[in-house]
């Protein structure tokens, strides 16, 4: 078991296995993304209160999942940076912050469109749910942005890895905000101990959306760590052997 | 056609779907375009230094 | 103690430490987290006086009166327990129906009625197709039932 994670966490190692990991990831993430949106558009029934608008979950839902699962993926392979120092789990943590924050920036967006015609607002200052993961796109912000100024990649892993710790309280925050206190926002619909309130019909798609942008932010995420480990790598060895002989391009 | 005007949300559906279709061909040429700038810098480099490296 | 166990500990004071300390700050916060004062709240007291704020509770079925030829209109918020009468001009949400729930912002005036300037509706958690929903017309309809009731035993709390 250690021998294989030892040697899957080999920087060329996973250089050379992650083109082979991608496909796996991004042909059932389109397959279940084309699905998703035609029959969410299309065969998902209106919603009996909130009509077509409803459809916005498809976008939403799954990429506000996203943005707390990408920071979860951060936070983790931070303190696995952090206490067992391999070098790939740093890797990993400064590839999700890209992603984790685009996901943010489009949970924040779709749901604010979605507010407009259907709470009456774009934007309501001191929600707990919208101000926390507005917080969260500050704290990816923050995290890139504490990388990008450290240029000693050993010490910006460090520095960033706490950074990351300490943000992680707010992922929870995020979740139960809207049980803890009062909202605009309404309460879970998935995970709920009862099960989901929602119409089977318009469940199965949305389940396809959230498997769909999980499988297409895994293939984001292996491209971006490869990258990320190719950068690190960049005085060694192998990387030197591998350029000459103009292998391992794209 | 009617289908597409989604009783009168047309507008927020459709930018909500299309915005969430741009984030991921970003987030697709982002990565690709980072690959391959890393790659060139360090061919750039390996052939400037020669046999030094 | 072995370095990695010291880092594990360091890496775990961390994330307790900063967890507890968010506790306390959101405990202490508690009041001002909150986005809307419920009716009850209002009813007897509880808000802040001396500047607008949000009022959260349901359009209590039957309310609602619009003045003809304005915008103007009238209707009571409930949280079953107790109502409180909201005057509102404006456009208000497409989600805006009697049985809704709705945040409204602005101030009591002297005679109790709470002055909206901005209107925003809640909806709930449950997604259904209109026919499902329906169906279950039958049951929305016990459920207002005992709305009457519980309104009346406001102050007795």
């Amino acid at each position: 078991m250690w021998k294989f994670i030892h040697k899957l966490a080999s920087p060329p190692h996973f250089y050379n296995l992650a083109p082979k990991l991608v496909p796996w990831f991004t042909v059932p993430g389109v397959l279940l993304v084309a699905y998703g949106v035609y029959a969410g558009l299309f065969l998902a029934p209106a919603d009996y209160q909130q009509g077509d608008a409803f459809r916005i979950i498809y976008i939403h839902v799954p990429s506000a999942y996203l943005s707390m699962m990408a920071y979860m993926i951060m936070a983790v392979s931070a303190a696995i940076g952090l206490i067992w120092r391999i070098k790939l789990s740093h890797a990993v943590a400064a590839a999700a912050a890209p992603l984790g924050a685009w996901f943010t920036f489009l949970a924040l967006a779709t749901g604010s469109i979605w507010g407009r015609p259907m709470w009456g607002t774009w934007w309501e200052w001191g929600d707990p749910r919208l101000t926390s993961e507005l917080i969260m796109l500050f704290v990816y912000f923050g995290y890139m942005a504490l990388r990008a100024a450290i240029d000693d990649t050993a010490k910006a892993d460090k520095a960033s890895a706490v950074l990351a710790l300490v943000g992680a309280v707010n992922v929870p925050i995020i979740h139960f905000s809207v049980e803890w206190w009062s909202s605009l926002h309404q309460g879970a619909t998935l995970l709920r101990k009862d099960g989901p309130a929602m119409d089977p019909s318009m469940l199965y798609p949305l389940l396809a959306m959230i498997l769909a942008f999980t499988f297409l932010f895994g293939a984001l995420l292996t491209r971006r760590i490869r990258t990320e480990v190719l950068f690190r790598e960049r005085r060694t060895r192998w990387v030197k052997d591998m350029v000459l002989s103009a292998k391992g391009r794209n | 056609m009617e289908g597409l005007t989604m009783g009168s949300y047309g507008a927020y559906v459709w930018s909500c779907f299309i915005m969430g279709g741009l984030v991921l061909l970003i987030c697709d040429w982002r990565a690709r375009s980072l690959q391959r700038k890393v790659y060139r810098d360090i061919e750039v480099r390996i052939k400037a230094l020669g046999d030094e490296l | 103690m072995k370095p990695r166990q010291q880092r594990m500990l360091a890496v775990g004071l961390v994330v307790v430490g900063v967890a507890v300390a968010a506790l306390f700050t959101l405990q202490a916060l508690k009041d001002n987290m909150m986005f809307f004062v419920s009716v009850s709240d209002v009813v007897a007291g509880e808000y802040p006086q001396d500047r607008n704020f949000r009022l959260g509770g349901l359009v209590l079925a039957g309310s609602v009166e619009r003045e003809e030829d304005s915008l103007e209109m009238t209707f009571k918020v409930t949280d079953m327990r107790c109502e409180v009468p909201v005057s509102y001009t404006g456009v208000l949400p497409d989600l805006f129906r009697e049985g809704q729930g709705v945040v409204a912002h602005g101030r009591l005036d002297g005679s109790g009625v709470f002055i909206a300037d901005t209107i925003l509706a809640k909806h709930d958690e449950n997604y259904m197709a209109p026919e499902v929903a329906d169906s279950l017309v039958d049951h929305v309809a016990d459920q207002t039932a005992p709305l009457t009731e519980y309104t009346t035993g406001c102050n007795e709390q």
